[in-house]
Order: C-alpha cells, then structure tokens, then sequence
C-alpha cells in the first residue's frame, strides 16, 4: 500500500462490535484505505459510525476483526499510543488551559520542552491562522475558532490519522462551509489520512474522496462520492444520499445490464439491475432522482398530474401525482424563462436515462 | 408587602421569604455570639472587669496554644483522609452504570443516616482492646498484645474520617460530574498517560468540588465533639471539650468565651483560605 508522506494507510480488517448487550453496533466492517485518502464515514445517527471511529481511536475495544495503521496491526495499543489525532463534536478543548497549552499539550506528553512546546504551537496557530489567540483562554473564542484550535490541537502530535467526529455540526451554515474548505485545505498540506465521520451527505460528498456509508451496523457501500450518488448499490444509499423518488412495480424482462420494470404507475421504462439480479415478474422498487426525470411530449413514460411547483433558486421541483396516487417529484434547472405549470395540468414523465433509474429487488 | 404589584422588585420576594429564618438567626445566633464576645473581653469569672486578660491567657499558655494547634492539625488529618479516599470514590461514581452509582450513592450516604453516637460507638467496638480489629489480628497471630488504636490520634483520625466522608464525597461527585468526559478522550488520545490525565485535566478541573469538600469536612471535623472525646477519651483534648470543660466543669465563662472566639476566628482563618483558593480555582470552571 502506498503511504504518502504526512499519512499512512488504514485498513478496517472484518471489524465487528457486539455490545455487553448482545446487540450488534457495527458488523463486519471492511475498509481500505490509502495514505492521505480524505474517507467519509456517513450514516444516519445510530448507524454505528461513532462507534467505529472510537475503534479506530483505541476508545472500544473491537468483539472480532483488526485495526491496521501502515503496516501496525494496533488493537494492543491503547489511545495514547496509536498516534491518532481525534477532533471532537464539541472540540473537547481543555477549560483551563490557554490556547497554546492546549495546542502543546500533546508536545508536553510527549517531553517536549516548553519553548519547543510554545514554538510549535505558534506555528500551528498560525497554520489554523488563529496566530494572535495563544494567550486566551478556550472559552474565549467563538466556535469556529475553537474548533481551529481542535484542529491545530490534533494535528500538533503528527498523527498518521485524523479522525474527526461531526466537526462541523455545531457550526452555522456559512462558517461551515468556510470550515469544510480549511479542513480540505490543512489535509491537502499536511497529506494526513484523515476519516469524517457525519450524518450530512452533502458534506460527505463535498469533502471525501471516498464515501462509506453505514446503516445498522453495515457497510452499504465504499466509494467515490459520484459512485455513491451515481451509482449506488443498495436501495437504502439511493434514498439516504441525495434525495429519491421510490417506484414501486414488477419486472417484465431482466439481464445483467437491464430491466424492464411495469411501474405501478402505469409504464414501461427500462432501468439500471442495482445491487443483485433480478428476476422476471419480481417485484422492485425503482428509484429515480428528481433531476433525472424529464417532462415528454410523446406518449412515453408515465402520466400524472402536477400539483405544486415550488420555485427553488435555480431549480423548479414540480411535486407530480401519478395515476397509483403516489407522488412524485421532478426538478427542472431554471433557464432562461422555464414555463411555469399550471396546478391541475396533465403531464408525462420519463427517466433521462435508462442508467438513472435504479431498480432493488423489493423487500417484503 | 404595600407597595402596588406594578412596581414590585422580583428581589424584595426573596428578601421577603427570607425574613422569618434572618429573624430566627438574629436572635438565637447573632445575639447569642454578641454577648459571647461581650463576655470574653471580661478579666475576671464575674464579668465586672473589662479587659482583653482572657485573650492573653489563652495566647501566652502553651497548653491552650498546644490544644488549638492540635485541634487544627486533626482537621487537616481528617480532612487529608477523606480527601484521598473519598476521591477515588467520586471518581469511580463516575464512570460505572447506573444501577453501580445508586449502590454507590447509598453507601456514601448511610452513615448520615445513622446517628453520630451509634457510629461512634460502632468505632469503640471494632477499635477497643478486645474489639474486632485486634480480635482478628490476633487469632491470626499477626500480634501477640493487642495493638492500642483507641483513644488514639490515629482512632479519632479513622474515625473521625468515616462520620465526615459525605461531606467530601458528595461536591466531589457533583465536581467531577461537570467534567466533559471527551476531555480524558482528548486527553488519551494526544498520548497522556492516566497519571498525567489525573493531574493535567481531571484534578485542576475538579477544583471547585475538592475545596467545597475540604471546607466542609475540615469545618466539621475540628468541631465533632462526640467523636473527638468518646474516641479520643480523657488523654486527648481538643479545643470543643476544653470549651466545655471550661464552662460546664470550671464554671469560667469568660474564657471559655475567649476560647470559643479564637477558636471561631482561627476555623474562619482556614475556610477563607479554602474559599480564597476556590476562587481562583473558579476560572477553571466554566466552558
């Protein structure tokens, strides 16, 4: 496996947690990970993404399965010695320390002398461009400046791995967004493995070069994010990431490479086998963006009638009821003057493309 | 209260509801402390002569100096004992389940639901010559003569310890319950040790609590007038038996006044240190 220089691989070997409980927090986890790969671990709260990221961290030791950091099994090393530098949700900063004991604590552990100490937390201050803040105390700063320190923090010990754990969740919306570009930016100097763990897709695709989605405990797929979005394996990725029509119907003909689904609501499209085979007269579900649905002239597709428009910027979704009464809805880019539809006017829809509609074996 | 509801002060209720307990106080504490001093700065049993003659008795008689000075150094033992046992406590309190912490919590409290006699008098037993210490020691020939542990500095230190755990257990337990436990993570994680843990992190920030508790059990500690004389019996002598020598047995008000305000101002001396600390420990605190 190839190490950058700032990061080192991290394999997640067939890890699984069982709680003293009995009940299973993550099951058979495997994950491959390259040395200076930003990887997002997304799930909706509960998936066991937290879990695995205390794993990784030495925090809870693993029921089966190994933890390998460059070429180090770790599952004897406690926290302390794994070398893993950990952001918290709530940055977890030391009250009592001021921002440079903080940054330096790590140093201090380690027996690095004080000015040393000092001196290397100026750099990485100046690094998280907080250069000014040394002498304040963590309650100080505002939350976008705290979770710098965190960074800074974490990253004074020369981790080989950075987990971060919900980082941005406790930001609002624009000093999010200015975090999730100076993480990108710190992990692009540093080269540092780094792993997110969040609930939010729109950060996990933003960010990661990879995406791991989790759900109950499982592995429901790892890939690039436009794998995930593009091309998603599970019926559950196609619904938690990005947002999805669901269509109910039956298979008519199937290969590998196609299906024929009769929708419910009342047409025949062809859609792209995802995640198994599919078996003639078998029931699917089909899932279809709203932005890959297209409104047609000819008597293609399936017929419904509109019943709100909602103007969103610099989309249009069309909120569409098709003749199984079920809803549907479709987004259009706004350009130039897009017609505006009537409520009550009788449409027809079809997929863009076959390969953008995906159909999973339903679950009974 | 006669003023119109308008223009009421939310804070004259509270001075309000606090006026029945202010009253009580005024007249069976702040009275009776006033007429102490009054008494105390009398020279003679009479209470004709004034004078500060009590006072320089008490300060040039090494024997009263040597009873204060022991009286102040048992508080710091006691309290020195309860802090080092009665943290691990708080500490564990902390990190077990729930159904742990309920047993815990009750263990910690029984002895304030016993009255002090009853527990004092448990100590005699498990202390004394033929108690249970010295019973066990000696059937499993550990010792041949029993040991003396009653009427021991170490007996009333022991036990002294055990009737005041809660006071120090319990800020303890409230102290270090407002710690966010991401800081041990955090901590852990950037390569600290437990040691380091402890004495970086967990110790500064449980401050607060450790000086509550050390003023509250060193305050009842250097007070506990039946633990102090039925443990320590008639060989030690500590500053609330003298006082109650030298006013119930010797019928000397005014020097038993003197002793009790010097005793008074010296208590005051060490919680204001204590408190002193704790303010300064107070910008750990928050955030």
């Amino acid at each position: 496996m190839a190490d950058t220089p700032g990061g080192r691989s991290l394999v997640v070997d067939a890890v699984t947690h069982r709680y003293h409980s009995g009940a299973l927090a993550v099951e058979n986890i495997n994950l491959d990970i390259k040395g200076g790969e930003i990887i997002a671990l997304l799930g909706p709260s509960g998936c066991g993404k937290t879990t695995l990221l205390r794993i990784i961290a030495g925090f809870i030791a693993q029921t089966q399965g190994r933890i390998i950091i460059g070429d180090h099994i770790v599952d004897a090393l406690p926290p302390n010695r794994r070398a893993v530098g950990i952001v918290f949700q709530n940055y977890a900063l030391f009250p009592h320390l001021s921002i440079s004991e903080n940054v330096g604590y790590g140093l201090a552990a380690r027996g690095v002398d004080k000015a040393s100490r000092q001196r290397e937390a100026q750099r990485l201050l100046e690094l998280v461009q907080l250069p000014a803040m040394a002498e304040r105390l963590p309650r100080q700063l505002s939350g976008g400046q705290q979770q710098r320190v965190a960074l800074a923090r974490a990253l004074a010990i020369k981790p080989s791995t950075l987990l971060l754990d919900e980082p941005f969740a406790a930001l609002d919306k624009n000093l999010r967004l200015d975090m999730q570009i100076e993480v990108k930016r710190l992990q692009r100097v540093s080269g540092i493995t780094t792993l997110i763990v969040t609930h939010d897709q729109e950060e996990a695709l933003s960010m990661a070069d990879r995406v791991a989605v989790l759900s109950h405990g499982k592995l429901e797929q790892f890939g690039s994010p436009s794998d995930v979005y593009d091309r998603p394996q599970t019926l559950f990725v196609n619904t938690f990431v990005g947002s999805s029509n669901r269509m109910p119907g039956v298979v008519v003909s199937a290969d590998r490479t196609a299906a024929k689904v009769r929708l419910d609501a009342g047409a025949e499209i062809i859609a792209r086998p995802a995640g198994g085979t599919l078996t003639e007269g078998g029931r699917v579900t089909v899932c279809i963006r709203p932005e890959h649905l297209q409104f047609v002239g000819d008597e293609t597709g399936f017929a419904g009638v509109v019943g709100m428009s909602l103007p969103l910027g610099a989309t249009v979704v069309h909120e569409v009821t098709t003749a199984d009464g079920s809803g549907v809805k479709i987004s259009q880019a706004r350009i130039g003057e897009t017609r505006a539809l009537e409520s009550g006017a009788a449409v027809r829809l079809a997929p863009l493309a076959p390969s953008l509609a995906n159909a999973f074996p339903a679950t009974l | 209260m006669g003023t119109a509801p308008a223009s009421r002060d939310v804070t004259s209720y509270g001075m309000g509801l606090a006026a029945p307990l202010a009253l009580f106080f005024l007249v069976f504490f702040v009275a009776p402390l006033l007429q102490l001093l009054w008494l105390s700065l009398h020279n003679d049993t009479a209470g004709l002569h004034w004078g500060l003659g009590q006072y320089l008795h008490f300060l040039t008689d090494p024997f009263s100096l040597s009873v204060l000075g022991s009286t102040l150094l048992l508080g710091a033992e006691v309290t020195a004992v309860c802090l080092v046992l009665g943290f691990p406590i708080a500490w564990l309190y902390q990190r077990v389940g729930p159904r742990l912490q309920t047993i815990i919590i009750l263990i910690v409290l029984l002895p304030l639901l016993t009255s002090v006699v009853v527990r004092t008098f448990a100590w005699i037993v498990i202390l004394g010559r033929q108690g249970i210490i010295n019973a066990t020691l000696q059937s499993l020939g550990i010792v041949d003569t029993p040991l003396k542990l009653l009427y021991t500095q170490f007996g009333v230190v022991i036990a002294l310890a055990q009737v005041q755990m809660p006071l120090m257990t319990l800020p303890l337990i409230t102290a270090l319950g407002r710690i966010d436990p991401n800081l041990d993570d955090a901590s852990c994680s950037l390569g600290a040790g437990s040691w380091r843990t402890f004495f970086r992190i967990v110790l500064p920030l449980s401050l607060p609590g450790v000086i509550a508790g050390c003023t509250l059990t060193y305050a009842a500690a250097i007070t506990a007038f039946i633990t102090q004389s039925l443990i320590g019996g008639g060989q030690m002598l500590f500053m609330p038996m003298y006082l109650y020598q030298q006013a119930s047995t010797l019928q000397n008000w005014p020097f038993a006044s003197a002793i009790s305000i010097i005793f008074l101002l010296a208590v005051l001396a060490v919680v204001s240190v204590f408190t002193t600390l704790g303010r300064m420990s107070r910008g750990y605190g928050g955030a």
